[in-house]
Parts: structure tokens; C-alpha cells; sequence
């Protein structure tokens, strides 16, 4: 039986070994521990929410517009959402775990502080709860995909990509959402959280083509985190790859990155100071 | 000589302008319980911190177990079991939850957590609670189970802030008695409190601290004899009165300080001064004689209580 300063000595030599013990797992274990008592009605809200949206534009507003043309061949208006909304529904998911939980586990709790006064390292509570983030957008993923799938809205076995798409982007929003929340004291910064949200997930193309917009809203729209995922989902839903693919995942490669870097930066900082 | 466990030099820590740790010396041994007894601000959080290797020093050395907490962090806090000043009990786990979560973060074994998980539960007397959620505890039992969490690792060195700050007098006293058994058992100790009877019951050795820096160290009676008398008197004549025959009372003994409400005097003979007050006709209107504390050493040295 290895005692808790053997397992931490045999790290003692490892780069980096001050702010990552190669435990990011046991911040995912104390997760599943705690969502087996948390309340199921947000996490619902998850999965139902884009199907409504699906069903509600998809076949009601799809009627009166018949096909789009998707950039990557004409069909179905419910079709043409329905990759857009599943990425906003990864997106989604990702961002509920990563501001509002986090930032009580910050600021109200003391959580962190707690785990950062065992030998645990800023890194694994970074990797640990945005993995934690991640896995409800994959799991928002794949529920939408099985319920698109029946409804014949999937256009071929290659959307199956979707998924993985939808867990990257949803490492992009889970990493960088959880840096910027780390620099957050207040309520009402949080709050300005939502206000940006909501326009840039109705502006960013899930329901309709951006080449809908005057040039200058269009280059604004594209800088945005959603525009690129929704864009990534799309592409691999319609079994489509091209230079614009790269470049949407090296959006969010970067979103991980900095995110990644800057909240353990930050958590180093606020606990460890 | 073995080397002791904790050793600081010159420790200083600052935020911004403020020094909030001044260049303070002390050594703990393994096997001793140690306090830092100091009122509010007077660093001791920030020192133990330190300690923890959760915070940075500004200057100076200290050295844990050998190391220094810049460069070996996460080795050091294998080592130490912490309780902070403030319950940071994860509230979305139930108790034995709590106790195993927190053994997962030190890389601990389950098998070896559920284990430990039963002896701790009855360390803490927290049996029946195993399933409860931390909100339904009282803060005797938050406290406690704080403490058997800190425990989980088996740590050479417990450090607690303020182990019983806002208990009552009955789970304080639980508290103690927990705190006594660890102690037997060759566990390390450090402890902050600003509770002189809290040092002298616990503490086999300690330092006053008043506003960052060190005014003396030593065992309890160490302290007592050196900067205190035997005995103290203590004599009110309302609030009127007390200004009046001050002067008078200093005459009658080596030292004596007035407090807003009542007068301190210091000597061997508590009962004889007493006498020799009532001798004089002054009449107070109440009197107590008490052997003298820790509180009147923080006084002696500091010119304040330890509780304002
Ligand atoms: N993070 C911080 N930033 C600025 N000042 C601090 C910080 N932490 C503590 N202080 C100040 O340092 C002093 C000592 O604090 P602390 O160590 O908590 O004292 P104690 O535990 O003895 O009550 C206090 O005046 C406090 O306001
Ligand atoms: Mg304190």
C-alpha cells in the first residue's frame, strides 16, 4: 500500500509537477460522485431544449421556407438547422458546467481552495472539471443524434463525426469559458456572461446562413466561438472538408489552449499565492 | 539533535505595502503541539499557510520536513493534514463521501480509503451521520469531520486554524478531547487560536504573535512565570471609581493595568493584597483572585486583550 507522500515523491522529479499530480481524474471521480444527488432538471433542460427548437423551426418555419441552400449543396430547411443546433446544444452544455458551476465551486464553496491544499495541482482541477464540462456536450451530442437519426434529418454515416466535433468544440467552450469565469468576482460579472451569449448564438448561423448579413456583420459574426463550431458541426454532418474545416478546429484548438493555460494560471494565483 | 520538523527564519510575508507576516523565527519538533496564539490579524493564517504551502513567503527561509515549500509544493502537502479557519466541506457530498473524495485527491487507494473511512467516522463520532448531507451537520460536526478529512492521508503534521472559533462551550470540548487523543497518538500538531485557555490546553508549546511579528515563545507556565505574576486581583470599583484610586493601587503592588472595567493586579499573594486593600478602607464593589493566564502575558506584552 503506497502512502500519500510515496505517490507524491514519485512525481517529485516530473516537469511541471507543481501544478499538474496526474490526477485529473479524481476531480471527474467527485463529479459523478455528486451529480448522482444533483438535481436532474437543468441537465434535462439540456437535451430537450434543441430538439424543441428542432421540431418548432425545423418543421414549423420549414414548411414556409422549403430548401436552403447549406453551401455544401441544397436541402431540407430542418436538415440545414439541425447539425447548427446540435452543435449549440454541445455548446450549451459546455458552458453551464464551466461559468455558473464553476464559479460557485470558486467563490461560494471554497472547492478549489480545498483541493488545491492536497497535493492535486491547478492543472488537474482545470483538467478535471472542464473534461467533467465536456462530457455533458458529448453526451448532449449523442442524445440529439439519436433522435435525429429516426426523423431522417442525417444525411449520412459520416455525421457520426459530429460527434467527436461536438466534444472538441465543446472542450473549446468548457476551457475557455472556465478561465474567464476564474477572473469573475461578482454576480454581475457573471451576468454579463448571458448577455453575450444570447446574441451570439442567435446571430451565429444555427437557424439560417450568415451570407444573409451586410459584409461587416458577417466578418463580426465570424470571430465568434459559435459561428465556428456551429460551421465545424455542419461540415462533418454533410460529410464535408475543406480549409475552412482546419481553420474551425484550429479555432479551437486555441480556445483550449488558452483557456487550459489561463485558468491554471489564475487558480495558481487566487490559491497558491 | 533530530532536526525539527518545521524551521523558519526571518519569515516575512507582504501584501503590497502590508506586512502581514514580520520576520518571524520558530521551530516545531515532531511530536509536539504547537500554537500560534494571536488576536484577530496578527498573521497567523498567513503563516500557516505558508506552512501549508498554499501561499508564498516574501522573504526569509522556512524549510517543512526538510523542504522548501517553492520548490516541493505538492510533496509537502502530502505530508500535512490541514483544517482551515473556514469549513471548506465539499456540500454537494454526503459525509463518508466527503472523507473518500478527498483521500481519491491524495492518490490514495480506494480499498485503503473505505477502510480508513470506518475508523475515522468513529474518530469523529460521526457513525450515524455517514449518510448525511454536510448541510444537516451542526459546526461541532462540520469541525470534526473537517478534521478526520484532514486525516485520511495519515499526516505526520495536523495544522489547524482556529479548530474551535465559533463552537459552543460543550462541542468545543468534544473537540478537545479528539484533539487530545491525536496528540497521543505522536501526531504533529499546529494550532492557531486566539483563545488563551485553548493554548494552555492544547498547546506544549507556543508563540504570541501581535501584528505580524513574534513577541515571545515558550511552553505556557514557561510564559506565565516570565511575564506574568502567580496571582492576579482583580477589583472593580464602577467605572467612576476606578480612575480615582488607581494611582492608590499602583503603590500597593509591582504592577497593575486598568482596564475599561475592572483593574488588574499582579501579584503572588492575591488574598493578602485583598486584605490589604480592604485594610485601607476602599470598599470595591466586587473582587476575584485567579491564578494568571495567558491572556494577561498578551496583555503584559502587548498592552491589549487578546479578544477586543
Ligand atoms: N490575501 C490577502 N490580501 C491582503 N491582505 C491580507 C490577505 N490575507 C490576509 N491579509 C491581511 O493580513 C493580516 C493577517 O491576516 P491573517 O493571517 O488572516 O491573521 P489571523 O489569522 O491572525 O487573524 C490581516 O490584516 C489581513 O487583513
Ligand atoms: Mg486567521
Amino acid at each position: 500500500m503506497k502512502s500519500a507522500v510515496e505517490i507524491a515523491e514519485e512525481r517529485a522529479n516530473r516537469w511541471g509537477h507543481q501544478l499538474y499530480a496526474g490526477r485529473a481524474r479524481a476531480i471527474l471521480e467527485r463529479a459523478f460522485i455528486a451529480l448522482r444527488s444533483s438535481t436532474w432538471v437543468p441537465i434535462a433542460t439540456g437535451f430537450i431544449e434543441p430538439v424543441l427548437y428542432l421540431l418548432a423551426f425545423g418543421y414549423g418555419m420549414g414548411e414556409l421556407i422549403g430548401n436552403v441552400d447549406s453551401g455544401r449543396g441544397t436541402v431540407d430547411y430542418a436538415v440545414f438547422i439541425a447539425p447548427g443546433l446540435l452543435a449549440t446544444s454541445a455548446m450549451n452544455g459546455a458552458i453551464y458546467d464551466s461559468t455558473w458551476n464553476v464559479f460557485f465551486k470558486l467563490n461560494e464553496s471554497k472547492l478549489y481552495k480545498g483541493m488545491l491544499a492536497t497535493p492535486l495541482g491547478p492543472l488537474d482541477v482545470a483538467l478535471g472539471e472542464i473534461t467533467w464540462a465536456l462530457l455533458r456536450g458529448l453526451s448532449y451530442a449523442i442524445a440529439f443524434l439519436a433522435i435525429t437519426a429516426p426523423l431522417g434529418l442525417v444525411p449520412g454515416i459520416s455525421a457520426i463525426l459530429a460527434i467527436p466535433a461536438a466534444v472538441f468544440i465543446a472542450f473549446g467552450f468548457a476551457s475557455f469559458g472556465m478561465a474567464i469565469t476564474s477572473y469573475f468576482k461578482t454576480y454581475q460579472q457573471m451576468g454579463m456572461i448571458n448577455i453575450v451569449l444570447l446574441p451570439m448564438f442567435l446571430f451565429s448561423g444555427s437557424l439560417y446562413p450568415i451570407s444573409v448579413y451586410p459584409d461587416w456583420l458577417e466578418f463580426l459574426i465570424q470571430l465568434f466561438p459559435s459561428w465556428h463550431g456551429i460551421e465545424l458541426v455542419r461540415d462533418l454532418w454533410f460529410g464535408y472538408w475543406d480549409a475552412g474545416t482546419l481553420m474551425h478546429l484550429g479555432y479551437f484548438c486555441v480556445m483550449i489552449v488558452s483557456g487550459l493555460y489561463f485558468t491554471t494560471r489564475r487558480l495558481r494565483n487566487l490559491f497558491m499565492r | 539533535m533530530p532536526e525539527p520538523l518545521i524551521s523558519a527564519r526571518g519569515l516575512t510575508k507582504k501584501y503590497g505595502d502590508f506586512t502581514a507576516v514580520d520576520t518571524i523565527d520558530f521551530d516545531v519538533d515532531k511530536g509536539e503541539s504547537f500554537g500560534l496564539l494571536g488576536p484577530n490579524g496578527a498573521g497567523k493564517s498567513t503563516t500557516m499557510r505558508i506552512i501549508a504551502a498554499t501561499s508564498q513567503r516574501s522573504s526569509g527561509t522556512i524549510s517543512i520536513l526538510g523542504r522548501d515549500p517553492e520548490e516541493h509544493g505538492p510533496q509537502i502537502r502530502a505530508h500535512l493534514g490541514v483544517v482551515p479557519q473556514q469549513d471548506n466541506l465539499d456540500g454537494e457530498l454526503t459525509v463518508s463521501e466527503n472523507l473518500f473524495i478527498y483521500g481519491r485527491y491524495f492518490g490514495l487507494s480506494k480499498k485503503f480509503i473505505r477502510n480508513k473511512i470506518e475508523e475515522l467516522l468513529d474518530f469523529a463520532q460521526l457513525q450515524d451521520k455517514r449518510d448525511a448531507k454536510v448541510e444537516a451537520l451542526s459546526g461541532g460536526m462540520k469541525r470534526r469531520l473537517t478534521i478526520a478529512r484532514a486525516l485520511v492521508s495519515e499526516p505526520d503534521i495536523l495544522m489547524l486554524d482556529e479548530p474551535t472559533t465559533g463552537l459552543d462551550p460543550q462541542a468545543r470540548h468534544i473537540l478537545w478531547d479528539r484533539l487530545f487523543r491525536l496528540k497521543e497518538t505522536g501526531v504533529t500538531l499546529v494550532i492557531t487560536t486566539h483563545f488563551m485557555d485553548e493554548a494552555e490546553q492544547l498547546c506544549d508549546r507556543l508563540v504570541v504573535m501581535d501584528k505580524g511579528r513574534i513577541m515571545a515563545e515558550g511552553s505556557p507556565l514557561e510564559l506565565i512565570k516570565q511575564y506574568s505574576t502567580k496571582e492576579v486581583l482583580e477589583v472593580r470599583f464602577g467605572s467612576d471609581r476606578n480612575k480615582e484610586v488607581a494611582p492608590i493601587l499602583r503603590e500597593m503592588c509591582s504592577r497593575i493595568e486598568e482596564l475599561p472595567d475592572r483593574i488588574l493586579m499582579y501579584v503572588e499573594d492575591g488574598e493578602a493584597l485583598l486584605e490589604a486593600i480592604t485594610a485601607k478602607k476602599l470598599h470595591p464593589t466586587t473582587s476575584l483572585v485567579r491564578r494568571s493566564s495567558l491572556e494577561d502575558v498578551f496583555l503584559r506584552l502587548t498592552g491589549r486583550s487578546l479578544i477586543e
